[in-house]
Formats: C-alpha cells, sequence, structure tokens
C-alpha cells in the first residue's frame, strides 16, 4: 500500500454571516435578528494514497466542495490541518508553498464563475504552463492544442471566450486547465456531471489513463453513485459535514453498513425504459445551520435510539478497512 | 388536441470572425399541455441554444435564420421580442443550465424571490415572501427563513441549482425549459425535485422539456424523447420505445456508454471518433465519420422520417428495423429447405 499524498487532519470550516448595516440596525431596534454559522465541514479525518481514487459522496449542501477547496488549498480550515506529503500546507513558505499549490489542483463544479469571462481558451489553459516554464514560448500553441484535444474539444475553438461555449464544453476547459499544470493531486468536484454520456466515459478514461502514466491521484466529488463507484477505490459518505463512512468502493457498495450509505443506495435510480413517480421526501431535511444533536443523521434514520439523539458517534474501523460512525456498530 | 408548443425546422446560427457556427440547424419537435419532453444529445448538439431561441434569448452574432416555434396559437419568430417579453418568467420559464444565470450575485434571495413574484402579479410583499419560501421549501432547502437572507455565493452547487429550479415555478408556468437542473443533484433531493415537477404538470397541465444527458432520470420521466446530434434532431418517440429499441446509431451508441457498478475498474464503452465541428460537418450525414453502419448512401443527406409507427429517426440504416429483418434472414432455415425441397 503506497504512503499518503494527502492527509485531511481533523478539518473543520465554519462560515460566520457577519450581519449587513440593515440587519444590524433592526437588531438594535429589537428585532430578532441571528448571527448565522454554517458548520460546512466538521470534523474531518481522511488521508489519500499517492495514485488512489477517492470518491466523495453525500447529499447536496454536505459540504463536499468546501472540503475539496480546503484540500486544494482555495480556503484555509477554521480548525485541523491538510498535509501533502506529509508537511502541513499552512506551514510551507515561498518556493514550497508554490509548488504544494500547483500539484494540487481543482476542477470546480461551476466552470462558468471559475473561467475568467474576458480570457480566451489558449489564454485559459496556456498562462500557468508559460509562467511555470512548463511549455516553453515556441511550444504553447501546440501545448494548449494538445490539451483541448485530450478533453475532446476542437483545437479550432482555441481563440473563443468561454461564453461561447456550450455548458459542457465549459466543463472539459476546465479540465483542460488542471490537468495543463501536470498536477500531482486533482480535487474532481463534479467534474462530469455536465457531460454527456459518451463524453464522460471518455474523459473517466483519460483520468484512469493518466493515472497509470502519471500517478495522478484523486478526490472524486461527484453525485453520481453510477460514475462513483466505476471510477473510486475507496468511497467517503458524508453526511451534513462530517464522513459517515469509509471503505474500499467494492465493499461499501456491495454492503454498507451505515444506515445513511444504506439509504443512499437504495435510491439509486435504475436505467429502465418505464416511467416512474418519483416521491418527495419524508421528514425535515437537517441544516448546517441548525444541525441536529448527536449523530447527524438520527432524524432521518429508522434505527435511531436514545443514545443517537445526545452523542456524536466516532468513526470507527468495523472489518478491516472499513469505517463507519454509526453506534449500532457498538452493540455487538 | 393540438399542441401547446410546435417548432418546425429551427436553425439558430453564430455568425462568428471565423465561420458560421450552425449551432441549431433542423429542430423539429412538438409538445402538448402537461407532457414532459426529454431532449438529449451530446455536449455542444445544441441543447442550449434551441431552450435559448425558443426564449428569445440568442444573442448576436446569433440568430434565428429560418424555421418557426408556436406557441399556444402564436408564432414566437414573428412576434419577437414585444411578444416574447409578455411571456418570458410569466407563461414560459428557463432552468438555466448555469444558475448564476438566473441569479443575481449581489443580491439577497428573498429580494430576488420577492420581485420576480411581483413582477406578474399583484399581490402584497408578504404574500409575495410566503409564496418564495414555500417554493424553497418545495425543492428541498433547509432552514429557509434563514437561507433567504443570504446571497447566492453563499449556497452550495447543489442549492444555487435548486433556487433557480424555484424560481421557474413561481408562476406556476405553462412551459418550463430545464436544461440539466439537476447535473450536480444527488439522488434523494433529484427525486424531491423530480416528484415537485411531475406534479406540477399533472395539476397545471404544465408542460415540460427536461434538457439532459441523463439518460436513466429522463427515461424515468419523460413522455418522448428527443436525440439531437450536430445540431439536429436525430430521433424522436416514446421514451420506452427509443430506450429499449434505438433506431439511430447514435442514440444506440449513447445508451451503451450509460456507466454501470459492474463496469468497475472496466474501460468505459465510448463513441469512436471525436464530435464534429459545427463550421464544416461532413459530406451527408453528421455521423457518418463515427457510425459503424455508414456506406455510400449516407453521403447524401438524410432526413428526420417516420420509419416506425409514431417513431422518427434521421437515418438510412436504422437499428431496430433491420435487427428485425436479421432475424428473419437467419430463423428461416426452414425457408431454405422448403426451397430445396421444390
Ligand atoms: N455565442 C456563441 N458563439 C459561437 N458558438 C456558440 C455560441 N454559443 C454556443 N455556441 C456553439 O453552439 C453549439 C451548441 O451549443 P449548446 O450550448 O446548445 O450545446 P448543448 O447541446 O447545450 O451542450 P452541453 O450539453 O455541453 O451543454 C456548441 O458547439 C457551441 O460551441
Ligand atoms: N462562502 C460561503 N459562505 C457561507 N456559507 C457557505 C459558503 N460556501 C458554502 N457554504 C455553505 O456550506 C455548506 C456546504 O456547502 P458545499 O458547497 O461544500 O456543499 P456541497 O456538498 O458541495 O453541495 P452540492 O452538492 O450542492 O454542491 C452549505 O450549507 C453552504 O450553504
Ligand atoms: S448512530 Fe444512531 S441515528 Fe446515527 S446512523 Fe447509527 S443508528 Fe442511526
Ligand atoms: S445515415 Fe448512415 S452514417 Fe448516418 S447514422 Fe445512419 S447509417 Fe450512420
Ligand atoms: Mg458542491
Ligand atoms: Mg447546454
Amino acid at each position: 500500500m503506497s504512503e499518503p499524498i494527502i492527509e485531511i487532519d481533523g478539518v473543520s470550516k465554519r462560515f460566520v454571516k457577519s450581519l449587513d448595516l440593515a440587519e444590524r440596525t433592526a437588531r438594535l431596534l429589537g428585532a430578532s435578528v441571528r448571527q448565522l454559522t454554517v458548520n460546512a465541514v466538521d470534523g474531518v479525518d481522511l488521508s489519500i494514497r499517492k495514485g488512489e481514487v477517492m470518491g466523495l459522496v453525500g447529499e447536496s449542501g454536505c459540504g463536499k466542495s468546501t472540503l475539496g477547496r480546503i484540500v486544494a488549498g482555495l480556503y484555509a480550515p477554521s480548525a485541523g490541518a491538510i498535509r501533502f506529503r506529509g508537511r502541513d500546507v499552512a506551514a510551507l513558505k515561498g518556493k514550497d508553498a508554490k509548488e504544494a499549490a500547483l500539484k494540487v489542483q481543482m476542477v470546480f463544479q461551476d466552470p462558468m464563475s471559475s473561467l475568467n469571462p474576458r480570457l480566451r481558451v489558449d489564454q485559459i489553459i496556456g498562462e500557468a504552463p508559460r509562467v511555470h516554464g512548463l511549455a516553453g514560448r515556441g511550444e504553447i500553441d501546440a501545448y494548449v492544442e494538445a490539451a483541448l484535444q485530450r478533453v475532446g474539444l476542437d483545437p479550432a475553438m482555441r481563440k473563443r471566450y468561454p461564453h461561447q461555449f456550450s455548458g459542457g464544453q465549459r466543463a472539459r476547459i476546465g479540465i483542460a486547465r488542471a490537468l495543463a499544470v501536470q498536477p500531482d493531486f486533482i480535487v474532481c468536484d463534479e467534474s462530469v456531471a455536465a457531460l454527456d454520456v459518451s463524453i464522460q466515459a471518455q474523459i473517466l478514461n483519460l483520468f484512469m489513463d493518466l493515472r497509470e502514466e502519471l500517478d495522478l491521484t484523486y478526490l472524486f466529488i461527484s453525485h453520481d453513485l453510477g460514475v462513483v463507484e466505476h471510477i473510486s477505490d475507496r468511497v467517503a459518505i458524508m453526511y451534513l459535514g462530517r464522513v459517515v463512512e469509509l471503505g474500499a468502493s467494492e465493499e461499501i457498495f456491495a454492503s454498507p453498513n451505515h444506515p445513511y450509505t444504506q439509504a443512499l443506495l437504495a435510491e439509486i435510480p435504475t436505467f429502465e425504459a418505464k416511467k416512474k413517480t418519483y416521491s418527495v421526501i419524508k421528514g425535515e431535511i437537517p441544516s448546517p445551520i441548525d444541525p441536529p444533536s448527536g449523530c447527524h443523521f438520527h432524524p432521518r434514520c429508522p434505527h435511531a435510539f436514545a443514545r443517537c439523539r445526545t452523542e456524536r458517534p466516532a468513526l470507527k474501523e468495523t472489518a478491516p478497512n472499513r469505517y463507519s460512525a454509526c453506534h449500532l456498530n457498538d452493540a455487538s | 388536441m393540438t399542441a401547446l408548443l410546435s417548432i418546425e425546422d429551427l436553425k439558430t446560427h453564430f455568425f462568428t470572425r471565423d465561420g458560421v457556427v450552425k449551432a441549431v440547424d433542423g429542430v423539429s419537435f412538438s409538445l402538448m399541455r402537461g407532457q414532459i419532453l426529454g431532449l438529449v444529445g451530446e455536449s455542444g448538439s445544441g441543447k442550449s441554444v434551441t431552450g435559448f431561441s425558443l426564449l428569445g434569448l440568442v444573442d448576436p452574432p446569433g440568430r434565428i435564420v429560418d424555421g418557426s416555434i408556436r406557441f399556444d396559437g402564436e408564432d414566437l419568430v414573428k412576434g419577437g421580442e414585444p411578444m416574447l417579453r409578455t411571456l418570458r418568467g410569466k407563461r414560459i420559464a428557463m432552468i438555466f443550465q448555469d444558475p448564476m444565470m438566473t441569479l443575481n450575485p449581489v443580491l439577497r434571495i428573498d429580494t430576488q424571490m420577492i420581485e420576480t413574484v411581483l413582477a406578474h402579479e399583484n399581490v402584497s410583499r408578504a404574500e409575495a415572501l410566503k409564496r418564495a419560501r414555500d417554493a424553497l421549501v418545495m425543492v428541498g432547502i433547509s432552514s429557509p427563513d434563514e437561507r433567504m437572507q443570504s446571497y447566492p455565493h453563499q449556497f452550495s452547487g447543489g442549492m444555487r441549482q435548486r433556487v433557480a429550479i424555484a424560481i421557474a415555478m413561481l408562476h406556476k408556468p405553462d412551459l418550463i425549459i430545464a436544461d440539466e437542473p439537476t447535473t450536480a443533484l444527488d439522488v434523494t433531493i433529484q427525486a424531491q425535485i423530480l416528484a415537485e415537477m411531475q406534479k406540477l404538470c399533472a395539476e397545471t397541465g404544465t408542460a415540460l422539456i427536461w434538457i439532459t444527458h441523463d439518460l436513466a432520470i429522463v427515461s424515468g420521466l419523460a413522455d418522448r424523447l428527443a436525440v439531437m446530434y450536430a445540431g439536429r434532431v436525430v430521433e424522436e418517440g416514446e421514451t420506452a420505445r427509443v430506450i429499449e429499441r434505438p433506431l439511430h446509431p447514435y442514440t444506440k451508441g449513447l445508451i451503451a456508454s450509460v456507466p454501470q457498478g459492474k463496469t468497475r475498474g472496466a474501460r468505459l464503452q465510448q463513441i469512436s471518433g471525436m464530435p464534429p465541428s459545427l463550421r464544416s460537418l461532413p459530406k451527408g450525414c453528421a455521423f457518418r465519420p463515427r457510425c459503424a453502419r455508414a456506406d455510400e448512401a449516407c453521403l447524401e443527406e438524410p432526413a428526420l422520417e417516420e420509419k416506425l409507427h409514431g417513431r422518427k429517426a434521421r437515418c438510412f440504416h436504422p437499428w431496430s428495423l433491420d435487427e428485425a429483418a436479421d432475424a428473419r434472414r437467419q430463423a428461416p432455415s426452414r425457408d431454405g429447405m422448403a426451397e430445396t425441397a421444390t
């Protein structure tokens, strides 16, 4: 088993919404305006080994992108630390800090707002490789062309601006940009969500090829369980800011331990040619502004008992290299 | 019953400095009240531009160069901007692929939603606020009261998408064009939104165009399916039948590429070759360079024609039809025997 390349150590992220002027005034006048705290990520430990694909799944708003951004060095954690190749990135300075920033890249969920609208595509993709000397002055055009071709884009489009592309084409520009700096680690945030299945297959195959060739490591955030199962070696399941289950992809999909994972896997849409009647979620959807006490999943958990309402379950090893955060595992 | 929407041979081109991009180049389909049409196809095949064209949101250097769009008896291409302005948001709403096209980054969510309600309806601010809040609950936003006071950047990607969906549903429009509305949503929230959409369509007769690449969703949701390739509709028909027995080779390739658990570790099937450049399409059928069934006939341009009852395809050698022929060719050893006997 290879050594970890990224270690996420007790990481939390809180967003505090400060009151704006109108709200402060209202509060002075006696209105009940609260200062909001969103506990987006809440004490996550995760170690990602060199060359593996770690899938990260969980409900919308559970903190996946926030965790991804922390790993990529774009947000500072409110607590805890990120270690890249064994060294705390917050403590890195100068050349080392730059190196870490370059070697850990992120492909953003929202390509439109992460691509500079005033730059042409060849500038967007070519800028960093040029600055960092990955391609010489004379080679940059060919470099950009190859980068575009790899993600299935026509190099003839390289003089266009981001708004002149389709949604899926923009997503691929984001991927090409991240790959162009030759990173060691990539956080892929819903990177194939906007792609049709054929191009999705091409990109997933490309990711796997690069892993073989360059020993790339991925944190692969996706809501698409079919894709995650296909590509991940291990999977981490998040629920409301916490990792609730972790283990080899095959094992988790075959026999999920945590009640949330079980519920999640039961919902995988099957691909059948039949009209379905979808149903509305039962019970209240929990909020990271006001998370439930104890186990965050208890209001929706069919197995919840008294202890679940008061005590946070720790992520414990339930079988070799399988981890789950549920009190039920203590009962036996 | 007359169709609520009927699009006939729509063409929308972009006149760029380095050539004409024929983003939409022959799209036809129609839609009844309460019906759900899935619009699928390769990335860049013109799905979003079709949606923009319906709402008159194509910016120069792009414009509709040909075709008609009839909505509830009116021709939207002829009626132009004055007519569209009265419909947009109120009777026809669009959920954009990028939620930030709906959301204003500098306004709080409550402000944006209240203004949307008040733009077309004469209700009190308090009533508008209540409607906005209910809509957020419908799309599964927790702590709606606190969340409404936030700005778009304080939401997660999926939450922004859900707010945009809530805004489109505010006026219970006659037609919603939903462009990849649930791409970033997990299965539970997705099911919740699909349930609300189904309810809206069934109860108020809203018709829905659901643009997506996710065949699993669309197979469970849409009544009919239109498949686009290189700016054209290449196959159209009832969803279940298209998925079970696709006619067009592109549709067949699309269905074969869906990743599933059992493919873990293996390479995924992908349609060979590159998507064509819209500025220089191959001669004849646009899918020809990637098609295993192509022959000389395909150097001519196929038309979208009815191949089976109620099913259209734009192809000279469609699947399924041939399968039937193949089956006939193989099964009849009896015929063969009959022949030798005579
Ligand atoms: N403003 C523009 N100028 C030039 N070409 C454009 C412009 N907008 C879109 N296009 C091109 O038109 C084609 C169709 O784009 P469209 O956005 O409709 O694709 P799509 O089917 O929605 O794809 P996706 O699934 O990736 O969102 C694409 O090839 C795109 O590059
Ligand atoms: N800049 C911010 N300010 C305040 N709150 C934020 C900010 N960014 C994220 N949040 C909140 O943190 C929580 C987690 O958000 P995050 O984007 O990590 O979710 P996610 O798991 O990626 O969801 P999705 O699948 O919808 O993209 C959400 O409740 C979100 O509203
Ligand atoms: S700890 Fe309790 S509430 Fe949480 S998942 Fe386990 S049984 Fe359910
Ligand atoms: S017309 Fe010919 S090239 Fe085009 S899809 Fe049909 S068989 Fe293939
Ligand atoms: Mg996210
Ligand atoms: Mg699109």
